[in-house]
């Protein structure tokens, strides 16, 4: 039950060059490690130690970006390993954040070709990459791992690879989640907004450009606005951010391009609700919790 | 005043010295790539270091100018031809309405910079005029030069003009040589590549592939051997993958243990691959510089030994902005 334990053993420190100082909080994904880095992160900024340019929590790391002239490593080191004993001391393992609802043509015809055009090199060339997605993890049908994917909500872990970009881990105990390898050899090309899946991480692309996670089907709205056209983009051009909770909702083909017209004119907006988010309750009850992080949506 | 292109290059892009701040979510620092090559046009055309000029990589633009300018191409050796007629680079050029620029084949090396005395005057994006090209935000409409674009050109600096250096001394030009020897510090996921495989690393004489660009360059060499292991949860099955973690600037990913990674200044935020070192900050300009077929060492440093390398990249800057009358 490692997966549901919230002890973290102390996390590695290491250099990334002259700029860089790294924090591995664990060397597996779990929600307790994310918690951490996120904590950790959180707690670093709010810190505003002069000399630190970026903060980047990841999955279950952090990385740091510094400037050794205003910021000696040792004090930045110092800085970091106390705020790390601040977040041990954490009684409440808590997040104040929203539960957004995010609307995605599975088996859409957009990734199907592209997927087509990389089929060559695929683990798997017969069939597409749902056909691998479910296959891979034992269920009977693509639109049994088209369920499993959107059942249940996904926690964003991370954002980046490329601007905007989420990393989504299921809210669902380790046995029960999705896990699908990478592409081969990455693709050269990916469709804006495919959603797309590598280990056990769900992410959506927010531009067009190579990848290499399998690709089950596409948003229909943008998550990143560099022209902040659209009303949920007004403060930043980045919709996602570390601790947003996902709920993926299949729309067919005419929803699409409902959404889509809505986009074009451009009075699209997220149906979203603010939600705190337990850790201690999604681990030990994660089906029941889900039920109730989701029914805010509907304003319960 | 505005800068007209007539032919856009290869890939010329607006840059400056970078959007901070931004890693977080996936958007990189961006930036000149060579930043000393970038300061020193700057410092020829009479600007601060942080004024908007032009990156030129391989081929370069050809352009008009509608008002008289001042301008100085720095960086790769090329020629510069001004209505046909050479003229040098490391130097400040004085340009009347109606002149064109264009260039010859660079010699050696692969980026070049032309600073316009005011800067490039394009909107500031988060902090910076950098173009992203990926995430289509910053410099010219998010994207490289077209034949047809006009960019302004600012008033930044021009009280300074009489001030700026006239020459940059070849003492402080950078070299670009085909053989270059790059610092990294040892760290991050060193401890996952066997002792046999750090030692290929830093032993082995690796080339620059034809793969480089803004967002990294890739080497062809030995193989390097990772420690077999049963992978973590969420990890991904090869020994070189981890679970998807943050990407520090400079730092060698060796994806199934061939052909090491070095990430630049546009690098992808974040990924599965294990770093294993990271070139020091000081020697990134270096790696900007090189051109494929480039051999390349990496040779191990300490951080003491990274930050006396800036201590004296700060005293080569103040030589630069001392001659520019600073």
């Amino acid at each position: 039950m490692s997966d549901t334990a919230l002890h973290l053993d102390a996390a590695r420190y290491t250099w990334g060059g002259d700029e860089f100082l790294f924090v591995e909080i664990a060397e597996g994904m779990s929600l307790a490690a994310n918690f951490k880095a996120n904590a950790m992160a959180a707690a670093l900024g709010s810190r505003t130690v002069q000399g630190i340019t970026d903060i980047c929590p990841a999955n279950a790391s952090l990385l740091i970006r510094f400037n050794p002239d205003d910021l000696p490593p040792s004090a930045l080191e110092e800085a970091v390993r106390g705020v790390e004993a601040e977040v041990a001391q954490m009684s409440q393992h808590t997040l104040q954040t929203r539960v957004i609802e995010v609307p995605v043509w599975y088996d859409d015809p957009y990734t199907r070709e592209t997927g087509a055009r990389f089929r060559s090199g695929h683990q798997r060339p017969e069939g597409n990459d749902l056909d691998f997605a479910a296959e891979e993890n034992h269920l009977a049908s693509p639109a049994e791992f088209i369920s499993r994917h959107h059942e249940s909500p996904w926690l964003v872990s991370m954002v980046g690879f490329v601007a905007g970009l989420p990393f989504m881990f299921q809210i669902v105990p380790q046995d029960q989640q999705l896990e699908v390898p990478k592409y081969l050899s990455p693709r050269t090309d990916t469709p804006a907004l495919t959603v797309g899946h590598g280990g056990c991480f769900a992410c959506i692309y927010s531009v067009r450009g190579a990848g290499g996670y399998q690709m089950f089907g596409i948003a229909a709205a943008p998550i990143f606005d560099p022209a902040q056209r659209l009303s949920d983009f007004d403060d930043f051009m980045i919709f996602f951010k570390p601790g947003d909770i996902v709920k993926f909702k299949p729309v067919d083909e005419d929803e699409y391009r409902r959404i889509q017209e809505l986009v074009a004119d451009g009075s699209f907006t997220y149906r979203q609700a603010p939600v705190v988010f337990d850790l201690e309750r999604a681990l030990a009850h994660p089906t029941e919790y889900n039920q109730e992080i989701t029914e805010h949506l509907n304003g319960h | 005043m505005a800068i007209r292109i007539t032919e856009p290059g290869l890939a010329t892009t607006v840059q400056d010295t970078g959007r901070p701040g931004y890693y977080h979510v996936g958007i990189p620092q961006g930036g000149s790539m060579d930043q000393l090559s970038a300061e020193l046009a700057n410092a020829l055309a009479g600007n601060t270091p942080a004024e908007a000029v032009l990156e030129c990589t391989y081929i370069g633009p050809r352009f008009t100018t509608d008002t008289d300018a001042v301008i100085a191409v720095a960086g790769a050796p090329v020629d510069v031809l001004v209505n046909g007629t050479p003229r040098e680079q490391w130097t400040r050029l004085k340009l009347v309405a109606g002149d064109e620029v264009s260039f010859g084949m660079i010699r050696a090396g692969t980026r070049y910079y032309i600073a316009v005395q005011g800067g490039i005057d394009v909107p500031m994006v988060l902090g910076s005029r950098s173009t992203y090209a990926l995430g289509a935000m910053g410099g010219f409409e998010g994207r490289a030069l077209k034949a047809g674009d006009a960019l302004d050109v600012g008033t930044a600096g021009l009280e300074r003009h009489a001030s700026a250096a006239d020459f940059i001394d070849e003492s402080l030009r950078p070299s670009f040589a085909k053989e270059i020897t790059v610092r990294v510090m040892p760290g991050l996921y060193d401890h996952r590549l066997t002792e046999e495989g750090l030692n290929t690393l830093f032993s082995a004489t690796w080339k620059l592939t034809p793969v480089a660009d803004r967002t990294g360059l890739r080497y062809a060499g030995p193989s390097v051997s990772w420690k077999p292991r049963v992978q973590p949860f969420g990890a991904g099955s090869d020994p070189s993958n981890i679970v998807d973690a943050g990407y520090a600037i400079g730092s060698i990913q060796i994806p199934g243990g061939k052909e090491p990674i070095v990430l630049h200044r546009d690098a992808v935020s974040g990924g599965g691959y294990a770093m294993v070192a990271t070139v020091i900050s000081s020697d990134m300009d270096l790696l900007a510089r090189s051109a494929p077929g480039t051999q390349t060492t990496f040779t191990p440093v300490t951080m003491e030994e990274a930050l006396a390398a800036r201590d004296e990249g700060k005293t080569l800057r103040s030589r630069i902005w001392g001659s520019a009358g600073q």
